[in-house]
């Protein structure tokens, strides 16, 4: 499965509510499908997308969240999947990108291509509900199902180590950030 | 082991709650432990405890933009383990924070672990161009955290008050 089609394929999951996602080609292809007012994109600060994602949806129970994270940006912060476990907050659905590199800096081969298994790290830290998934289907199913479950899940999806050619959009990180806090808490 | 304020954590904790704070983060360390019971004890507060002070850059950051006031207490070496969290989260985005840092390896501390990360602490701050105030009395200790915030908030950029021993320990 290559993200670009996963992320076309629940575009219109994500339209409507808050998303929040890493830096890199998850940020640049999400773009390329339709930028949203609702889409925040943590251009830097590997791995606190799930930070910020467990912050706005403990301060916005209200609203639905989901984070699109990475392998290489979950492995920097581990200790976050215990937190969010922790609090474990009923509107957050946190996906995971795993295409087994760190793809935009030369695609070096992270830990899950030798065997790590972030939703097995996820579950054991006490995430209620976690699943892998390799196909555009599973993936479009498993989303769905963790939306309507109500309860906090990750969902790691398997996917190739391809992406965009070019990282930098043409959307200021400022004015992003901004259009999205006015969105959020008007 | 000198026993930590609890009236001055209560002055802290009211002070906070008078800027309107609902957030709190926090890793547990023993200047902090009454302010995070307080915080604990109190309905109206989040509180996230913490596997690593970075994390709570990243919940501050998500609050602030969802419209909640949040602080984040720490000890000053968990400020030092979340500095790309501060500049590449808080500072690059524009983030207000309002950080509550135990200052210890000040003098007068006993325990070694702590010496060197005091030795460090207020230069560190001045490289990543945080302002930064003490807390070192009771007295003081209301109007300089509202005025942290005030600022905090005006510049959208993180603030930090240091809590000294003379303030946070009975000795």
């Amino acid at each position: 499965m290559k993200r670009l089609d996963a992320l076309n394929a629940v575009y219109p999951r994500l339209q409507d509510r808050i998303v929040v996602t890493i830096m890199g080609a998850v940020a640049a292809e999400l773009q390329s499908i339709g930028h949203k007012p609702n889409f925040f994109y943590l251009q830097h600060a590997m791995g606190l997308a799930s930070s910020m994602g467990l912050g706005i949806a403990l301060s916005r129970p209200d609203r639905e969240v989901i984070v699109l994270d990475g392998d290489g940006s979950v492995l920097m912060n581990l200790g976050g999947l215990t937190t969010l476990a922790r609090y474990r907050p009923k509107n957050l659905v946190h996906v995971v990108f795993d295409n087994e590199s760190l793809l935009s800096v030369g695609g070096f081969p992270t830990a899950t291509s030798t065997g790590s298994d972030i939703a097995g790290i996820a579950a054991a830290a006490g995430v209620p509900r976690t699943i892998t998934v390799r196909t555009i289907e599973t993936f479009t199913r498993a989303l769905d199902e963790a939306i309507a479950a109500r309860d906090l899940s990750l969902i790691v999806a398997k996917v190739e180590a391809v992406g965009p050619s070019a990282f930098v959009t043409d959307l200021g990180l400022l004015e992003n950030r901004f259009q999205f806090q006015r969105y959020l808490a008007p | 082991m000198s026993p930590v304020s609890t009236a001055s954590s209560r002055v802290i904790y009211d002070a906070l709650k008078a800027c309107g704070i609902r957030l709190m983060s926090a890793l547990p360390e023993t200047w902090l432990v009454h302010l995070i019971r307080l915080a604990e004890e109190d309905p109206e507060m989040i509180l996230v405890r913490l596997a690593k002070e970075e994390e709570g850059v990243g919940i501050s950051a998500g609050a602030h933009l969802a419209g909640v006031k949040s602080a984040m207490l720490m000890q000053n070496h968990g400020l030092l383990a979340s500095i790309n969290g501060i500049v590449s989260c808080a500072q690059l985005y524009r983030i207000p924070l309002l950080m509550l840092v135990s200052y210890r390896g000040e003098f007068g501390e006993r325990d070694p672990w702590q010496t060197e990360g005091g030795g460090v602490t207020e230069d560190i701050l001045r490289a990543l161009r945080i302002p930064f105030v003490m807390l070192e009395q009771p007295d003081h200790v209301a109007q300089r955290i509202a005025d942290a915030q005030t600022l905090a908030l005006a510049s959208n950029k993180p603030a930090a008050l240091l809590l000294r021993r003379s303030l946070m320990v009975e000795e």
